[in-house]
Protein backbone atom coordinates (compact mmCIF):
# COMPACT_ATOMS: atom_id res chain seq x y z
CA UNK A 1 0.00 0.00 0.00
CA UNK A 2 1.76 3.27 -0.67
CA UNK A 3 1.92 5.86 2.35
CA UNK A 4 -0.19 8.88 2.48
CA UNK A 5 1.23 10.49 5.26
CA UNK A 6 4.85 9.82 6.25
CA UNK A 7 7.16 11.35 8.85
CA UNK A 8 10.67 11.36 8.76
CA UNK A 9 13.19 11.44 11.63
CA UNK A 10 11.07 14.53 13.13
CA UNK A 11 12.77 16.26 16.29
CA UNK A 12 10.78 18.33 18.19
CA UNK A 13 11.59 20.60 21.16
CA UNK A 14 10.43 23.08 23.40
CA UNK A 15 13.34 25.18 24.55
CA UNK A 16 16.08 22.49 25.49
CA UNK A 17 13.10 20.21 26.42
CA UNK A 18 12.94 17.34 23.10
CA UNK A 19 9.75 16.07 23.10
CA UNK A 20 10.04 13.95 19.70
CA UNK A 21 13.33 12.46 19.38
CA UNK A 22 13.79 11.24 15.52
CA UNK A 23 9.95 10.14 14.87
CA UNK A 24 9.38 8.41 11.46
CA UNK A 25 5.90 6.87 10.75
CA UNK A 26 4.06 6.34 7.36
CA UNK A 27 -0.07 6.48 7.44
CA UNK A 28 -1.15 4.03 4.11
CA UNK A 29 -4.53 5.02 2.64
CA UNK A 30 -7.30 4.18 4.83
CA UNK A 31 -5.52 2.56 7.70
CA UNK A 32 -6.65 3.83 11.16
CA UNK A 33 -3.48 4.87 13.65
CA UNK A 34 -3.87 5.22 16.87
CA UNK A 35 -1.15 7.09 19.40
CA UNK A 36 -1.36 6.08 23.06
CA UNK A 37 1.16 6.90 25.69
CA UNK A 38 1.48 8.25 28.73
CA UNK A 39 0.59 12.14 29.60
CA UNK A 40 2.86 13.85 28.53
CA UNK A 41 5.02 11.80 25.92
CA UNK A 42 4.52 13.98 22.94
CA UNK A 43 1.54 12.26 21.22
CA UNK A 44 -0.76 15.55 21.05
CA UNK A 45 2.66 17.43 19.71
CA UNK A 46 2.94 15.08 16.98
CA UNK A 47 -0.50 15.05 15.69
CA UNK A 48 0.07 19.43 16.05
CA UNK A 49 2.95 18.79 13.81
CA UNK A 50 1.38 16.92 11.30
CA UNK A 51 -0.46 19.71 10.64
CA UNK A 52 1.42 22.50 10.71
CA UNK A 53 0.56 24.24 14.22
CA UNK A 54 3.94 23.05 15.38
CA UNK A 55 7.51 24.84 14.15
CA UNK A 56 10.02 21.37 14.20
CA UNK A 57 13.42 21.48 14.54
CA UNK A 58 14.59 18.44 12.34
CA UNK A 59 13.17 15.69 9.97
CA UNK A 60 10.25 16.29 7.82
CA UNK A 61 6.20 15.41 7.25
CA UNK A 62 4.76 14.76 3.57
CA UNK A 63 1.46 14.37 2.73
CA UNK A 64 0.81 13.07 -0.40
CA UNK A 65 4.56 13.83 -1.05
CA UNK A 66 4.05 17.68 -0.27
CA UNK A 67 6.13 19.18 2.62
CA UNK A 68 4.45 19.97 5.81
CA UNK A 69 5.72 23.45 7.36
CA UNK A 70 4.51 26.08 9.82
CA UNK A 71 5.45 29.39 7.66
CA UNK A 72 5.51 27.61 4.50
CA UNK A 73 3.11 29.24 1.69
CA UNK A 74 1.52 26.05 0.74
CA UNK A 75 0.61 25.09 4.03
CA UNK A 76 -3.04 26.65 4.34
CA UNK A 77 -3.43 24.66 0.57
CA UNK A 78 -2.39 21.16 2.01
CA UNK A 79 -4.20 21.74 5.60
CA UNK A 80 -7.21 21.34 3.29
CA UNK A 81 -6.52 18.07 2.86
CA UNK A 82 -6.27 17.40 6.82
CA UNK A 83 -9.53 17.28 9.21
CA UNK A 84 -8.45 18.69 12.51
CA UNK A 85 -10.74 18.45 15.53
CA UNK A 86 -9.49 19.11 18.85
CA UNK A 87 -9.64 18.54 22.65
CA UNK A 88 -11.22 21.60 23.48
CA UNK A 89 -14.64 22.38 21.78
CA UNK A 90 -13.15 24.73 19.66
CA UNK A 91 -15.95 26.02 17.20
CA UNK A 92 -16.76 29.54 16.51
CA UNK A 93 -18.99 30.75 19.08
CA UNK A 94 -20.35 33.95 16.95
CA UNK A 95 -21.47 31.72 13.99
CA UNK A 96 -24.39 29.20 14.26
CA UNK A 97 -24.02 25.48 13.75
CA UNK A 98 -24.40 25.48 10.07
CA UNK A 99 -22.20 28.22 9.43
CA UNK A 100 -19.49 27.36 11.41
CA UNK A 101 -19.51 23.94 9.10
CA UNK A 102 -19.83 26.20 5.82
CA UNK A 103 -17.39 29.03 6.33
CA UNK A 104 -14.28 27.07 4.89
CA UNK A 105 -16.09 25.14 2.17
CA UNK A 106 -17.78 28.43 0.88
CA UNK A 107 -14.53 30.72 1.62
CA UNK A 108 -11.35 28.24 1.26
CA UNK A 109 -12.91 26.22 -1.37
CA UNK A 110 -14.77 29.05 -3.11
CA UNK A 111 -17.65 26.53 -3.05
CA UNK A 112 -21.34 27.59 -3.79
CA UNK A 113 -22.98 28.67 -0.79
CA UNK A 114 -26.02 26.80 -1.60
CA UNK A 115 -24.40 23.20 -2.43
CA UNK A 116 -21.88 23.64 0.68
CA UNK A 117 -25.10 23.78 2.97
CA UNK A 118 -26.91 20.98 1.05
CA UNK A 119 -23.89 18.97 1.70
CA UNK A 120 -23.51 19.98 5.80
CA UNK A 121 -27.49 19.19 6.44
CA UNK A 122 -26.48 15.84 4.69
CA UNK A 123 -23.68 15.43 7.12
CA UNK A 124 -25.55 16.73 10.13
CA UNK A 125 -28.25 13.73 9.61
CA UNK A 126 -25.17 11.22 9.72
CA UNK A 127 -23.97 12.41 12.72
CA UNK A 128 -27.75 12.27 14.20
CA UNK A 129 -27.69 16.46 14.78
CA UNK A 130 -29.83 17.75 11.77
CA UNK A 131 -32.27 19.99 13.84
CA UNK A 132 -29.23 21.76 14.88
CA UNK A 133 -27.89 23.42 12.18
CA UNK A 134 -29.62 26.73 13.10
CA UNK A 135 -28.33 26.68 16.94
CA UNK A 136 -25.57 28.41 18.02
CA UNK A 137 -22.80 26.27 19.75
CA UNK A 138 -23.19 27.58 23.18
CA UNK A 139 -26.83 25.88 23.32
CA UNK A 140 -25.12 22.79 22.12
CA UNK A 141 -23.83 19.30 24.67
CA UNK A 142 -20.21 19.20 24.92
CA UNK A 143 -20.75 15.70 23.03
CA UNK A 144 -23.04 17.54 20.39
CA UNK A 145 -20.37 20.32 19.68
CA UNK A 146 -17.41 17.62 19.30
CA UNK A 147 -19.53 16.28 15.90
CA UNK A 148 -20.67 19.53 15.01
CA UNK A 149 -16.54 20.25 15.01
CA UNK A 150 -16.10 16.51 13.22
CA UNK A 151 -18.36 17.64 10.43
CA UNK A 152 -16.81 20.61 9.99
CA UNK A 153 -13.71 18.99 9.22
CA UNK A 154 -15.15 16.47 7.13
CA UNK A 155 -16.79 18.54 4.48
CA UNK A 156 -13.84 19.69 3.29
CA UNK A 157 -13.36 16.23 1.95
CA UNK A 158 -9.94 15.64 4.33
CA UNK A 159 -7.71 13.30 2.98
CA UNK A 160 -6.37 12.19 6.15
CA UNK A 161 -8.22 12.93 9.56
CA UNK A 162 -6.57 13.96 13.20
CA UNK A 163 -7.89 13.45 16.33
CA UNK A 164 -6.79 14.72 19.30
CA UNK A 165 -7.82 14.01 22.47
CA UNK A 166 -11.14 14.24 21.52
CA UNK A 167 -12.89 12.42 24.09
CA UNK A 168 -11.07 13.85 26.77
CA UNK A 169 -13.47 16.80 27.79
CA UNK A 170 -16.05 15.11 27.51
CA UNK A 171 -18.55 13.95 30.06
CA UNK A 172 -18.52 10.19 30.24
CA UNK A 173 -22.30 9.46 28.85
CA UNK A 174 -20.93 12.13 26.05
CA UNK A 175 -18.11 9.94 24.94
CA UNK A 176 -20.12 7.31 23.15
CA UNK A 177 -21.74 9.35 20.76
CA UNK A 178 -18.30 10.89 19.62
CA UNK A 179 -16.81 7.57 19.14
CA UNK A 180 -19.50 5.90 17.36
CA UNK A 181 -19.04 8.89 14.62
CA UNK A 182 -15.25 8.62 14.34
CA UNK A 183 -16.22 4.54 14.51
CA UNK A 184 -18.58 4.70 11.35
CA UNK A 185 -15.70 6.89 9.81
CA UNK A 186 -13.38 4.15 9.92
CA UNK A 187 -16.09 1.79 8.42
CA UNK A 188 -16.22 3.73 4.88
CA UNK A 189 -12.58 3.78 5.01
CA UNK A 190 -11.13 7.28 6.53
CA UNK A 191 -7.74 7.68 6.80
CA UNK A 192 -7.19 8.62 10.61
CA UNK A 193 -4.66 9.29 12.96
CA UNK A 194 -5.99 9.11 16.48
CA UNK A 195 -4.74 10.10 20.36
CA UNK A 196 -6.91 8.48 22.87
CA UNK A 197 -7.31 7.81 26.46
CA UNK A 198 -10.61 5.62 25.67
CA UNK A 199 -8.26 1.88 25.10
CA UNK A 200 -11.54 -0.04 24.80
CA UNK A 201 -12.20 2.27 21.82
CA UNK A 202 -8.01 2.32 20.30
CA UNK A 203 -8.44 -1.55 20.39
CA UNK A 204 -11.84 -1.66 18.69
CA UNK A 205 -11.22 0.90 15.78
CA UNK A 206 -7.07 0.59 15.25
CA UNK A 207 -5.61 -1.27 12.42
CA UNK A 208 -1.91 -0.47 14.33
CA UNK A 209 -1.02 0.99 17.40
CA UNK A 210 1.63 3.24 18.31
CA UNK A 211 2.96 3.58 21.59
CA UNK A 212 4.84 6.73 22.10
CA UNK A 213 7.24 7.47 25.29
CA UNK A 214 10.33 9.61 26.05
CA UNK A 215 9.56 11.29 22.18
CA UNK A 216 10.42 7.52 20.67
CA UNK A 217 7.61 5.23 19.09
CA UNK A 218 8.94 2.21 21.51
CA UNK A 219 6.05 -0.01 19.98
CA UNK A 220 4.30 -0.58 16.91
CA UNK A 221 2.00 -3.34 16.52
CA UNK A 222 -1.64 -4.36 15.58
CA UNK A 223 -3.98 -4.07 18.36
CA UNK A 224 -4.60 -7.24 19.49
CA UNK A 225 -0.86 -8.03 20.14
CA UNK A 226 -0.48 -4.79 21.66
CA UNK A 227 -3.24 -5.00 24.40
CA UNK A 228 -2.23 -8.72 24.83
CA UNK A 229 0.76 -9.44 24.31
CA UNK A 230 2.75 -6.01 24.51
CA UNK A 231 6.73 -6.81 23.60
CA UNK A 232 8.05 -3.75 25.79
CA UNK A 233 8.07 -3.50 29.55
CA UNK A 234 6.83 -0.15 29.57
CA UNK A 235 3.88 -1.29 27.37
CA UNK A 236 3.08 -3.09 29.48
CA UNK A 237 3.32 -1.02 32.48
CA UNK A 238 1.60 1.38 31.07
CA UNK A 239 -1.30 -1.07 29.71
CA UNK A 240 -1.52 -1.90 34.16
CA UNK A 241 -2.78 1.56 34.44
CA UNK A 242 -5.81 0.47 33.16
CA UNK A 243 -6.62 -2.39 34.59
CA UNK A 244 -7.96 -2.94 38.50
CA UNK A 245 -7.51 -5.80 40.38
CA UNK A 246 -9.10 -6.53 43.65
CA UNK B 1 -44.14 70.05 48.75
CA UNK B 2 -40.62 71.69 49.74
CA UNK B 3 -39.90 74.95 46.87
CA UNK B 4 -37.67 73.68 44.97
CA UNK B 5 -36.64 76.72 42.78
CA UNK B 6 -37.98 75.43 39.64
CA UNK B 7 -39.65 78.56 38.26
CA UNK B 8 -35.93 80.19 37.88
CA UNK B 9 -35.42 77.32 34.88
CA UNK B 10 -38.67 79.44 32.90
CA UNK B 11 -36.89 82.21 33.64
CA UNK B 12 -35.53 84.12 30.45
CA UNK B 13 -33.88 81.87 28.31
CA UNK B 14 -32.06 79.79 31.25
CA UNK B 15 -33.62 76.36 30.14
CA UNK B 16 -31.99 76.89 26.89
CA UNK B 17 -29.12 78.02 28.47
CA UNK B 18 -28.79 74.70 30.39
CA UNK B 19 -29.45 72.88 27.50
CA UNK B 20 -26.45 74.44 25.26
CA UNK B 21 -24.57 73.84 28.57
CA UNK B 22 -25.67 69.87 27.80
CA UNK B 23 -24.50 70.39 24.00
CA UNK B 24 -21.01 72.18 24.95
CA UNK B 25 -20.29 68.89 27.32
CA UNK B 26 -21.52 66.47 24.78
CA UNK B 27 -19.91 67.92 21.90
CA UNK B 28 -16.54 67.59 23.56
CA UNK B 29 -17.32 64.04 24.55
CA UNK B 30 -18.45 62.71 21.35
CA UNK B 31 -15.25 64.30 19.10
CA UNK B 32 -13.07 62.94 21.41
CA UNK B 33 -14.73 59.71 20.95
CA UNK B 34 -14.78 60.21 17.28
CA UNK B 35 -10.83 60.67 17.74
CA UNK B 36 -10.27 58.10 20.16
CA UNK B 37 -12.14 55.31 19.28
CA UNK B 38 -9.78 54.28 15.94
CA UNK B 39 -6.94 55.56 17.75
CA UNK B 40 -7.45 52.77 20.46
CA UNK B 41 -8.05 50.43 18.29
CA UNK B 42 -4.74 50.85 16.57
CA UNK B 43 -3.26 51.30 19.69
CA UNK B 44 -4.94 48.43 21.44
CA UNK B 45 -3.79 46.36 18.37
CA UNK B 46 0.00 47.62 18.46
CA UNK B 47 -0.33 46.38 22.12
CA UNK B 48 -0.71 42.77 21.05
CA UNK B 49 2.06 42.96 18.97
CA UNK B 50 5.69 40.93 20.45
CA UNK B 51 8.12 43.97 19.90
CA UNK B 52 9.49 44.74 23.24
CA UNK B 53 10.28 48.32 22.27
CA UNK B 54 6.73 49.33 21.36
CA UNK B 55 5.28 47.74 24.23
CA UNK B 56 7.17 49.40 26.33
CA UNK B 57 6.65 52.76 25.30
CA UNK B 58 2.79 52.26 24.81
CA UNK B 59 2.42 50.25 28.47
CA UNK B 60 3.84 53.62 29.75
CA UNK B 61 1.59 55.83 28.20
CA UNK B 62 -1.11 54.01 28.98
CA UNK B 63 -0.30 54.07 32.49
CA UNK B 64 0.56 57.54 32.68
CA UNK B 65 -2.72 58.85 31.29
CA UNK B 66 -4.97 56.21 33.33
CA UNK B 67 -2.50 57.58 36.72
CA UNK B 68 -3.19 61.03 36.17
CA UNK B 69 -6.28 62.68 36.83
CA UNK B 70 -8.40 64.07 34.26
CA UNK B 71 -8.09 67.23 36.29
CA UNK B 72 -4.54 67.17 36.00
CA UNK B 73 -4.12 66.27 32.92
CA UNK B 74 -6.78 69.15 32.02
CA UNK B 75 -4.79 71.62 33.88
CA UNK B 76 -1.53 70.15 31.99
CA UNK B 77 -2.69 70.84 28.53
CA UNK B 78 -4.62 73.96 29.20
CA UNK B 79 -1.96 76.29 31.37
CA UNK B 80 0.94 73.98 30.72
CA UNK B 81 0.62 74.52 27.21
CA UNK B 82 0.36 78.11 27.56
CA UNK B 83 3.51 78.38 30.09
CA UNK B 84 5.83 76.20 28.42
CA UNK B 85 5.05 77.23 24.55
CA UNK B 86 3.35 80.16 24.66
CA UNK B 87 0.38 78.34 22.42
CA UNK B 88 -2.82 79.50 23.35
CA UNK B 89 -5.18 76.96 23.64
CA UNK B 90 -8.94 77.03 23.98
CA UNK B 91 -10.42 75.66 26.79
CA UNK B 92 -12.51 73.51 25.20
CA UNK B 93 -9.91 72.42 22.17
CA UNK B 94 -7.70 71.72 25.61
CA UNK B 95 -10.94 69.44 26.66
CA UNK B 96 -10.99 67.28 23.74
CA UNK B 97 -7.11 67.05 23.88
CA UNK B 98 -6.97 65.63 27.05
CA UNK B 99 -10.29 63.50 26.55
CA UNK B 100 -8.80 62.16 23.05
CA UNK B 101 -5.85 60.95 24.93
CA UNK B 102 -7.34 59.01 27.82
CA UNK B 103 -10.23 57.93 25.15
CA UNK B 104 -7.41 56.62 23.66
CA UNK B 105 -5.76 54.79 26.43
CA UNK B 106 -9.08 53.73 27.64
CA UNK B 107 -10.01 52.13 24.25
CA UNK B 108 -6.90 50.65 23.83
CA UNK B 109 -6.76 48.80 26.93
CA UNK B 110 -9.96 47.49 25.90
CA UNK B 111 -9.24 46.43 22.47
CA UNK B 112 -6.20 44.42 23.76
CA UNK B 113 -7.95 42.88 26.40
CA UNK B 114 -10.91 41.63 24.15
CA UNK B 115 -8.17 40.45 21.67
CA UNK B 116 -5.82 38.04 24.43
CA UNK B 117 -9.26 37.23 25.29
CA UNK B 118 -10.11 35.16 22.04
CA UNK B 119 -8.54 31.43 22.91
CA UNK B 120 -6.06 30.70 21.10
CA UNK B 121 -8.03 27.68 19.84
CA UNK B 122 -9.75 29.80 17.71
CA UNK B 123 -6.86 30.80 15.85
CA UNK B 124 -5.62 27.32 15.37
CA UNK B 125 -8.75 25.71 14.51
CA UNK B 126 -9.16 28.68 11.75
CA UNK B 127 -5.71 27.59 10.38
CA UNK B 128 -6.65 23.90 10.45
CA UNK B 129 -9.83 24.14 8.37
CA UNK B 130 -6.87 25.86 5.31
CA UNK B 131 -8.38 29.59 6.37
CA UNK B 132 -5.40 32.38 5.75
CA UNK B 133 -4.36 35.11 7.82
CA UNK B 134 -6.66 37.55 6.71
CA UNK B 135 -9.61 34.99 6.66
CA UNK B 136 -8.79 33.90 10.21
CA UNK B 137 -9.23 38.18 11.30
CA UNK B 138 -12.15 39.00 9.11
CA UNK B 139 -14.49 35.86 9.65
CA UNK B 140 -13.41 34.65 13.12
CA UNK B 141 -10.83 36.89 15.44
CA UNK B 142 -12.69 40.53 14.28
CA UNK B 143 -16.34 39.39 15.11
CA UNK B 144 -15.80 38.01 18.06
CA UNK B 145 -13.40 41.02 19.43
CA UNK B 146 -16.07 43.54 18.17
CA UNK B 147 -18.89 41.62 20.22
CA UNK B 148 -16.89 41.56 23.27
CA UNK B 149 -15.69 45.27 22.58
CA UNK B 150 -19.20 47.15 21.69
CA UNK B 151 -20.73 46.81 25.44
CA UNK B 152 -17.43 47.76 27.10
CA UNK B 153 -16.89 51.00 24.61
CA UNK B 154 -20.50 51.95 25.32
CA UNK B 155 -19.60 52.14 29.04
CA UNK B 156 -16.52 54.48 28.09
CA UNK B 157 -18.56 56.64 26.30
CA UNK B 158 -20.96 57.28 29.15
CA UNK B 159 -17.74 57.56 31.48
CA UNK B 160 -16.50 60.14 29.17
CA UNK B 161 -19.45 62.24 29.12
CA UNK B 162 -19.78 62.18 32.89
CA UNK B 163 -16.38 63.21 32.65
CA UNK B 164 -16.28 66.24 30.98
CA UNK B 165 -18.15 67.87 34.48
CA UNK B 166 -14.61 68.66 34.93
CA UNK B 167 -13.85 70.87 32.12
CA UNK B 168 -15.68 74.36 33.89
CA UNK B 169 -12.36 74.19 35.85
CA UNK B 170 -10.59 74.98 32.53
CA UNK B 171 -13.72 77.76 32.31
CA UNK B 172 -15.37 75.69 29.72
CA UNK B 173 -19.17 76.92 29.83
CA UNK B 174 -20.59 73.20 30.20
CA UNK B 175 -23.83 72.47 31.78
CA UNK B 176 -22.73 72.18 35.40
CA UNK B 177 -21.24 75.85 34.84
CA UNK B 178 -23.89 77.04 33.29
CA UNK B 179 -26.13 75.53 36.23
CA UNK B 180 -24.24 77.32 38.83
CA UNK B 181 -24.35 80.49 37.10
CA UNK B 182 -28.22 80.43 36.80
CA UNK B 183 -27.69 79.48 40.90
CA UNK B 184 -25.71 82.42 41.78
CA UNK B 185 -27.72 85.35 39.26
CA UNK B 186 -31.01 84.14 41.32
CA UNK B 187 -29.40 83.98 44.96
CA UNK B 188 -31.73 86.54 46.43
CA UNK B 189 -35.02 85.93 44.21
CA UNK B 190 -35.43 81.78 44.61
CA UNK B 191 -32.41 80.90 47.47
CA UNK B 192 -33.60 77.66 47.07
CA UNK B 193 -32.83 77.24 43.31
CA UNK B 194 -29.44 75.16 44.01
CA UNK B 195 -31.68 71.94 44.51
CA UNK B 196 -33.76 72.51 41.57
CA UNK B 197 -31.42 73.06 39.23
CA UNK B 198 -28.88 70.99 39.92
CA UNK B 199 -32.08 68.41 39.97
CA UNK B 200 -32.41 69.49 36.54
CA UNK B 201 -28.37 68.90 35.26
CA UNK B 202 -28.77 65.28 37.15
CA UNK B 203 -31.55 64.69 34.69
CA UNK B 204 -30.33 66.35 31.56
CA UNK B 205 -27.21 64.22 32.66
CA UNK B 206 -29.32 61.24 33.19
CA UNK B 207 -31.12 61.45 29.36
CA UNK B 208 -28.04 61.57 27.90
CA UNK B 209 -26.30 58.22 29.27
CA UNK B 210 -29.45 56.30 29.81
CA UNK B 211 -30.05 55.09 26.09
CA UNK B 212 -26.51 54.80 26.15
CA UNK B 213 -26.13 52.04 29.14
CA UNK B 214 -29.27 50.57 27.78
CA UNK B 215 -27.60 50.00 24.69
CA UNK B 216 -24.90 48.62 26.19
CA UNK B 217 -27.08 45.83 27.97
CA UNK B 218 -29.04 45.75 24.49
CA UNK B 219 -25.32 44.20 23.33
CA UNK B 220 -24.60 42.68 26.09
CA UNK B 221 -27.61 40.27 26.42
CA UNK B 222 -27.34 39.76 22.37
CA UNK B 223 -24.48 38.25 22.82
CA UNK B 224 -24.19 36.76 25.52
CA UNK B 225 -21.28 34.11 24.98
CA UNK B 226 -20.06 35.14 22.13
Amino acid sequence: MDSLLQVRNLTKKFGENTILDGISLDVSQGEVVVLVGPSGCGKSTLLRCMNGLEPIQGGEILLDGQKIEKGSKELTKIRQKIGMVFQSYDLFPHLKVLDNITLAPIKVQKRDKQDAEKEARELLVRVGLEDKADSYPRELSGGQKQRVAIVRALIMQPEVMLFDEVTAALDPEMVREVLDVILQLARQGKTMVIVTHEMAFAQAIADRILFLEGGHIQEDSDPDTFFTNPKTERAKQFLQMFTFEK
Amino acid sequence: MPDLGLEVLFKGINALRLLQGLWTALRISLISVVISMPLGILLGSLMTLKNPVLKVILRVYLEFIRIMPQLVLLFIVFFGSTAAFGVNLSGELSSIIVFSLWGTAEMGDLVRGALISIPVHQYESSEALGLSKIQMYRYIIIPQTVRRLIPLSINLITRMIKTTSLVLMIGVIEVLKVAQQIIEANRMSSPNAAFGIYLTVFVLYFLACWPISMLAKYFEKKWRDA
